[in-house]
C-alpha cells in the first residue's frame, strides 16, 4: 500500500483519472450538441457519428440568441475598457508617485475590495433607478467596473512599483510629459499586468448572471447567461438544441482558454497566489 | 525651479488619473455598502422608504414565518461549507501533490484540472442537470442498463440528495482552483528541506506529513477563507438548479437565496420586504466578515515560517 502510494505510477493514474472526470462531461456536452433530440432521447450515451448540425442552425435562427451574445460582448468589452483605462491611471499614480494621503487612498481601495457585491444589490438597484441607469448596459458596465477596479488598481500598482525609477527620470530628461511617459515607456512594460487584470475581470463578467438578473428587464437587453435560462424554458426537452445553445455560450471561453491557459490560470487566481 | 514644476505637473496628473477610478468605486461600491446598513433600520413599502424601524426588521427574521426558513437556510450554508471543506479542499491537496510529483505532462494536467473553473455556473448547472436527469440522463441510464436500478434516482429532485448533489457539482466546477493554489504553495517550498529529509532516510509519506503539509499552511489559510466566504454567499448554483426558493421543497435553500426572495419577491409572494431583506443582508455580512477575520487570525497563528 505504502509502496503503491509513493510510486509515480499511482500519482500518474490519479492525474489521468482526474482528466477523465473533467473532460467526460465536456465531451458529453459537445457530443450531444451534435445529435438530434430524438436520437438523444433514445440513448443518451451514443457517439455522434453523423454530426447533426441542424441544432446549431436552429439556435441561430432563434434571433434572440445572437442578440444575447452581442449584449454580453458589449457589456464585457465596455467594462474592460473602463477597468483598464481607470485602473492603469490609478495604478500608475499609486505605484509610482509619493504624496500625502496615499495610504488613505490605498485603504479606501482595499476596503472596497472586501465588500461583497451581492449584499449591496438593493441600494444599488434603487440608486441605479434614480440615476436612470437601471435596465441599461451602461449601468451594468459601471457596476462591474466598480467591482473589479479595486483589485485591478492593486495588481497594476504593484506592476508599476516594480519598474526602476531611472526609467521615469530618463524619459523626463528627454522631455517627455507624464502622459507620454506612461503611454510610451511604462505601458509596454506592464503588459503582463494588463493581461492578468483583463482575465481577472473579463471571465467573471462574461459568466455572471446575478447582476443582469436583477438589473436588466427588457428581453432585448439580456445577456447570454441570462438568455440561457429563458432558452431552457423555451426549448424544454429539445435536447439537441439545448446542448447546442450551451456549446455556443461556452465556446468563446473554451477557445480562449486553449490558447491562453497559462494567463487564465494566473489571472483567475490573482490575489489568492502570491507572486 | 524645474523640480517644483515637475511636482506641480505630477499633482495635476495624480488628480486627473485618480478621480475617475475613485469616483466609480465611491458611487457604485462604497456608498451602496453604507446605505445597505441603513436600509435594515427602516420600514419599507415596496421600494418606498417609510418610518424608522429600529431593530424590528431583525426581530421579524427570528419570528414566524421567516424564522424556520432562516435557520434552515443557515444550516444548509453551514453544511455546504463543511462539505466543500472536507471534499474539495482535500481533493485539491491530493491533486496538487500529484501534479507536484509528476513533471512529465504536468502542463497538460494543470490546464485540464483548471478547465472547469472558466465555465459559467449557468452552463455547468444545466449540463449537470441533463447528465443527472432521471429519464434522459446518462448516469441513471447507466445504472438501469447495469440492472442497478436502486442507485438510479432523481438526484436533483429528491430532497435527500439535492444538496449533496449540488456540493458535488460545485466540486467538479471549483476543485481546480484550490489545486492551483496548493500547487503554487508546494512549488514555493524550498527543495533543501525535502533533500535534507531524504538524506536522513525519511519516506515520501513522512516528507509530506512532516514537511510539505505544515509548510502548506499559508495556502490552507487562503483556501479555507475563500471557501467560507463562498459557502455563505452561495447563490448561483442553487438558483440555476433549484430556482429562487431552493427547490425541491427548500432542500437547497441558502441565506443568499432567501435574501434575494425578500429583496425582489418570489413566485409565492410577489411583494418584496426590503427592510427584512436588508436585515438578512447585514447578518450575512456579519457572519462572513467576523467568520473570515477570526478564521484568518486563527489560521495564520498556526502557519510556520518556510
Amino acid at each position: 500500500m505504502i509502496r503503491l502510494i509513493s510510486s509515480k505510477l499511482f500519482w500518474r493514474s490519479v492525474l489521468i483519472f482526474n482528466a477523465i472526470s473533467v473532460l467526460l462531461p465536456v465531451f458529453f456536452l459537445i457530443n450531444s450538441s451534435l445529435r438530434s433530440s430524438t436520437d438523444f432521447a433514445n440513448n443518451p450515451m451514443e457517439l455522434a457519428r453523423h454530426p447533426y448540425w441542424h441544432n446549431f442552425a436552429q439556435v441561430w435562427q432563434n434571433g434572440d440568441f445572437a442578440n444575447f451574445l452581442k449584449n454580453s460582448l458589449i457589456i464585457t468589452g465596455g467594462s474592460l475598457i473602463v477597468i483598464l483605462a481607470f485602473g492603469v491611471g490609478a495604478g500608475f499614480v499609486l505605484g509610482r508617485y509619493q504624496f500625502r494621503g496615499q495610504n488613505l487612498i490605498l485603504g479606501f481601495v482595499l476596503t472596497a475590495m472586501l465588500i461583497p457585491a451581492k449584499l449591496m444589490i438593493l441600494p444599488l438597484f434603487i440608486q441605479l433607478k434614480w440615476m436612470h441607469l437601471l435596465d441599461s448596459h451602461l449601468g451594468l458596465i459601471l457596476v462591474y467596473a466598480s467591482g473589479s477596479l479595486p483589485a485591478a488598481i492593486f495588481i497594476l500598482s504593484g506592476f508599476f512599483r516594480a519598474l526602476p525609477v531611472d526609467l521615469d527620470n530618463a524619459a523626463r530628461m528627454d522631455g517627455a510629459s507624464e502622459g507620454q511617459m506612461i503611454r510610451k515607456v511604462l505601458m509596454p512594460l506592464v503588459r503582463p499586468g494588463l493581461a492578468i487584470v483583463t482575465i481577472y475581470a473579463a471571465i467573471p463578467i462574461w459568466n455572471d448572471f446575478f447582476l443582469p438578473l436583477v438589473f436588466i428587464q427588457s428581453p432585448e437587453k439580456k445577456t447570454i447567461m441570462q438568455g440561457l435560462t429563458i432558452f431552457f424554458g423555451e426549448y424544454a426537452s429539445q435536447w439537441g438544441v439545448l446542448f447546442a445553445g450551451l456549446m455556443i455560450a461556452s465556446l468563446p471561453l473554451i477557445i480562449l482558454y486553449l490558447i491562453l491557459s497559462e494567463q487564465f490560470i494566473k489571472g483567475l487566481t490573482a490575489g489568492a497566489v502570491k507572486g | 525651479m524645474a523640480k517644483q514644476g515637475l511636482k506641480r505637473q505630477q499633482n495635476r496628473m495624480a488628480l486627473i488619473l485618480l478621480t475617475p477610478a475613485l469616483a466609480t468605486i465611491l458611487i457604485f461600491t462604497t456608498i451602496p455598502a453604507f446605505t445597505t446598513l441603513s436600509y435594515a433600520f427602516f420600514h419599507w413599502n415596496g421600494f418606498q422608504r417609510g418610518s424608522f424601524a429600529g431593530f424590528e426588521n431583525f426581530s421579524r427574521l427570528f419570528h414566524f414565518p421567516f424564522r424556520d426558513q432562516f435557520f434552515m437556510a443557515m444550516r444548509h450554508n453551514f453544511l455546504v461549507f463543511i462539505g466543500i471543506f472536507l471534499f474539495q479542499t482535500s481533493l485539491g491537496i491530493f491533486l496538487a501533490y500529484a501534479l507536484f510529483k509528476i513533471r512529465r505532462g504536468q502542463r497538460f494536467h494543470r490546464t485540464v484540472a483548471f478547465f472547469p473553473v472558466i465555465f459559467s455556473l449557468v452552463i455547468v448547472g444545466y449540463t449537470w442537470q441533463i447528465i443527472l436527469n432521471p429519464f434522459f440522463g446518462p448516469v441513471d441510464y447507466l445504472f438501469h442498463s447495469l440492472h442497478l436500478d436502486t442507485f438510479a434516482r432523481a438526484w436533483l429532485g429528491d430532497t435527500s440528495t439535492a444538496l449533496p448533489t449540488l456540493v458535488f457539482i460545485n466540486l467538479w466546477r471549483w476543485v481546480g482552483f484550490p489545486t492551483i493554489i496548493f500547487l503554487a504553495g508546494l512549488n514555493a517550498i524550498s527543495t533543501d528541506y525535502v533533500e535534507a529529509a531524504r538524506i536522513d532516510g525519511a519516506s515520501e509519506g513522512q516528507i509530506f506529513r512532516k514537511i510539505l503539509f505544515p509548510l502548506l499552511a499559508p495556502s490552507m489559510t487562503i483556501v479555507t477563507i475563500l471557501t467560507f466566504i463562498g459557502a455563505f454567499e452561495w447563490f448561483d448554483l442553487p438558483y440555476v438548479l433549484g430556482g429562487s426558493s431552493g427547490g425541491p421543497a427548500g432542500a437547497t435553500d441558502t441565506l443568499a437565496l432567501m435574501f434575494y426572495r425578500l429583496s425582489f419577491g418570489s413566485v409565492d409572494s410577489i411583494a418584496n420586504q426590503i427592510g427584512i431583506g436588508s436585515a438578512l443582508g447585514v447578518i450575512i455580512f456579519i457572519i462572513v466578515g467576523v467568520g473570515a477575520t477570526l478564521g484568518a487570525k486563527w489560521l495564520r497563528g498556526r502557519e510556520v515560517e518556510a
